[in-house]
């Protein structure tokens, strides 16, 4: 562990490369988070099957490309169809948990996960799949700093959606409609809106941002059945850290901990790296625990 | 449900002990039992290990049987489906030899499967011989009655240690100035393989300089390979499963990083080179055998014959599973000749001082069971195939080390 620090320290590019590439990623991990901000703030359900949407997303990746579509035509396409299966999800299954706490939407959605998982298992096999784009790397620094182009090309379109996705959210009557459930349910229904309507449509879009990544995700790194799980949790972990409805928050804590994981996977070795995400999440809750508990007593 | 299929069992078990000795060795076979997952997870290495099985059998038997004691007698095997599962795996094995009345057990597939038999095939004094439990553990219990013929999983990455040792010269050093860079997964398997490859590092005084586990759901190892960008090392040995081998070709070749020599398992599970194309270039990777190999018998020929038959009679080229599986029948066959008899003490000694070439590869039991005499062969990902480059006795190419830079 001491050995890599001392790395870090005498060969500041590498450090520059952990960074930039943990940067990169981040923006997919992001992407994904802003998802589960949307459906915790507005439906108030932890989606513990973020991740595999991401999984799926992946897949329909892997199939285009296997049958010599060019995967970033992925992207919509995924989706586009993983909006699809989150509306019919909502409607078979978690329409009737909305209303209720949020221990009953864990379990579902636990539930939905681990069904995708083995459905996915039985399908493919448990094998690893990728998609190829065919794009090069690009280099900076004498050759120390290597960016693949996807990964920088995934950054580009976590952007473009993140903006896509507030004008949406700000501009059309649906988005309206879905902020207005948001902040009282009740008195939007009163008002004439739909909920269960904007329900449907959230939970849709959550699943579509996240096939969207998964299809990056397949093009910069691998898929396979199992993989859900680690973006589930970085995804939670983000939203704790931002808050709900806080995109630019949700954006910078992303980011934040795509470069951190990336620099402690370098430190600790890389089956620590997920480790220290749960490290820092019980850090943050307990340092956000402090904080409120200061207040408390001020307020008395 | 479970009070029927209580009575079920009973009732078989009954049945059981009034027919118990039909199918042992009635008239003029030879009946060996096997558990083999025919449905489950493990359904299509089940298969090939199945096919396996039968085509030496049908070989044997076509050439006249086994001559044991001055009796000639055909072989037939007696198969029931484990379902993958451990535990029904050892009510099967229990089965065989209790209710069937088998005296010889062929084994499942995979380490899982044949860990849970050992002990029932052990308790009952029943040899059992096995070609698809590679782990370490299988060996540690002083099993008298299981004997393996495959390689053992520590051995997996052996080979490549030896390739780099004997090509240390082009790298223009000696093999103890050749740093190594280890990222294997944290499951048994890759461990037993870690194990195995650490010995071999030691044995040649190479000197570690990254040694990284890598997670379960892994599907980034960009840290760990910056690591290698960072400290240049003249091998690197990956081993985790098909995710660790897809995810290493996959970003070796994003971040630009050229290793002299790269070495992991289950590339073909991968299937790198039909994924990456290029990119998988001069990739050393473990497997048990292939049929370019010049291992040969009498019985089959050469491991491309084996392959031609295997491949004619059932529709592809048989993956290792399937050649180290009919190797276990000959083992069997050759063992009945030498014991001169069917007592399964007799023929658990024959086996134990087996000493045989087949076209999967020399045989000899150790103490423990296991096969020391066939080394782990090498495949090298060269022009866009797999092309066998060690052990070098026995390999038709030479191996491109260090991998050139392009």
């Amino acid at each position: 562990m001491l050995d890599n620090l001392l790395i870090l320290v005498q060969a500041p590019t590498i450090t520059v490369d952990l960074v930039l590439n943990g940067i990169l990623v981040g923006a997919i991990f992001a992407l994904a988070a802003y998802g589960m901000a949307l459906v915790w703030g507005v439906m108030n359900i932890i989606n513990i099957a973020q991740g595999e949407f991401v999984m799926l997303g992946g897949y329909v990746a892997v199939i285009m490309s296997a049958h010599g579509v060019h995967p970033l035509l992925a992207v919509p396409v995924a989706a586009v169809l993983l909006f699809g299966l989150g509306w019919l999800l909502y409607r078979t299954v978690i329409f009737r948990i909305v209303e209720r706490d949020l221990f009953t939407s864990i379990l579902a959605t636990f539930g939905i996960s681990i069904v995708l998982q083995q459905l996915m298992n039985t399908v493919f096999g448990g094998d690893v799949q990728v998609a190829q784009a065919h794009l090069g790397t690009l280099l900076l620094m004498g050759g120390m700093v290597t960016l693949a182009q996807i990964k920088l090309l995934s950054f580009a379109l976590a952007a473009v959606l993140a903006v896509v996705l507030v004008l949406f959210l700000r501009r059309s009557r649906l988005g309206q409609a879905i902020r207005a459930t948001a902040q009282n349910a009740r008195a939007a229904r009163v008002l004439g809106i739909d909920t269960d309507r904007v329900y449907a449509a959230t939970f849709g879009l959550n699943a579509a941002l996240c096939g969207a990544c998964g299809a990056l995700v397949a093009m910069a790194y691998t898929v396979h059945p199992y993989i859900g799980l680690p973006y589930t949790i970085r995804s939670f972990m983000i939203v704790i850290v931002a808050g709900l409805g806080n995109l630019a928050g949700v954006i910078a804590a992303g980011l934040s901990l795509g470069a951190a994981e990336n620099v402690a996977g370098f430190v600790l070795g890389t089956q620590y790296q997920l480790a220290f995400v749960f490290l820092l999440l019980v850090v943050v809750l307990v340092w956000r625990n402090w904080r409120l508990a200061r207040k408390r007593q001020y307020l008395k | 449900m479970l009070h029927h299929r209580t009575l079920a069992l009973a009732a078989v078990a009954a049945l059981g002990l009034t027919t118990a000795p039909v199918f042992a060795q009635a008239g003029d076979t030879i009946t060996l039992g096997a558990a083999v997952s025919l449905t489950g997870k493990y359904s299509t290495n089940g298969g090939h290990t199945q096919k396996g099985y039968d085509l030496a059998v049908k070989k044997i038997n076509d050439a006249g049987g086994v001559k044991v004691g001055g009796k000639t007698y055909k072989i037939e095997v007696r198969y029931y489906d484990d379902e993958s599962t451990p535990a029904r795996g050892a009510e099967l094995a229990e089965r065989l030899i209790q209710q069937d009345g088998i005296k010889f057990l062929l084994g499942p597939y995979s380490s899982g499967m044949t860990k849970a038999i050992a002990p029932v095939t052990e308790q009952h004094k029943v040899p059992m011989v096995e070609a698809n439990g590679a782990s370490r553990s299988l060996f540690t219990n002083n099993y008298k009655y299981l004997f393996a013929i495959l390689s053992t999983s520590e051995k997996y990455l052996a080979s490549a240690v030896t390739l780099a040792a004997e090509n240390a010269e082009a790298l223009g050093k000696k093999p103890s100035e050749m740093k190594v860079a280890l990222a294997f997964e944290n499951d048994n398997f890759s461990q037993d393989v870690r194990a195995g490859v650490l010995e071999d590092l030691k044995k040649n005084n190479m000197k570690v300089v990254i040694d990284d586990e890598l997670p379960r759901d892994l599907n980034d190892m960009s840290a760990t390979l910056t690591k290698v960008k960072a400290l240049k090392p003249d091998m690197l040995v990956v081993s985790g499963h098909s995710k660790g081998a897809a995810t290493a070709i996959r970003q070796l070749d994003q971040m630009q990083i050229h290793v002299p020599i790269l070495a992991m398992t289950h590339c073909d599970a991968a299937g790198i080179i039909k994924k990456f194309g290029k990119a998988a270039s001069y990739t050393l990777c473990g497997t048990q055998w292939a049929p370019s190999l010049t291992y040969s018998d009498k019985l089959f020929g050469t491991a491309a014959d084996f392959a031609k038959e295997f491949d004619k009679a059932y529709g592809y080229e048989p993956p290792y599973q399937a050649a180290e599986s009919a190797a276990a029948v000959e083992v069997y066959a050759n063992a009945f000749e030498r014991a001169g008899s069917l007592d399964p003490q007799k023929v658990r000694d024959a086996l134990a001082s087996t000493d045989m070439m087949t076209f999967y590869g020399a045989i000899k039991f150790d103490d423990t069971g296991k096969n020391i005499a066939k080394p782990m062969a090498l495949y090298q990902v060269l022009d866009g195939k797999y092309e066998v480059v060690a052990p070098s006795k026995f390999a038709q190419t030479k191996a491109v080390v260090p991998a050139p830079t392009d």
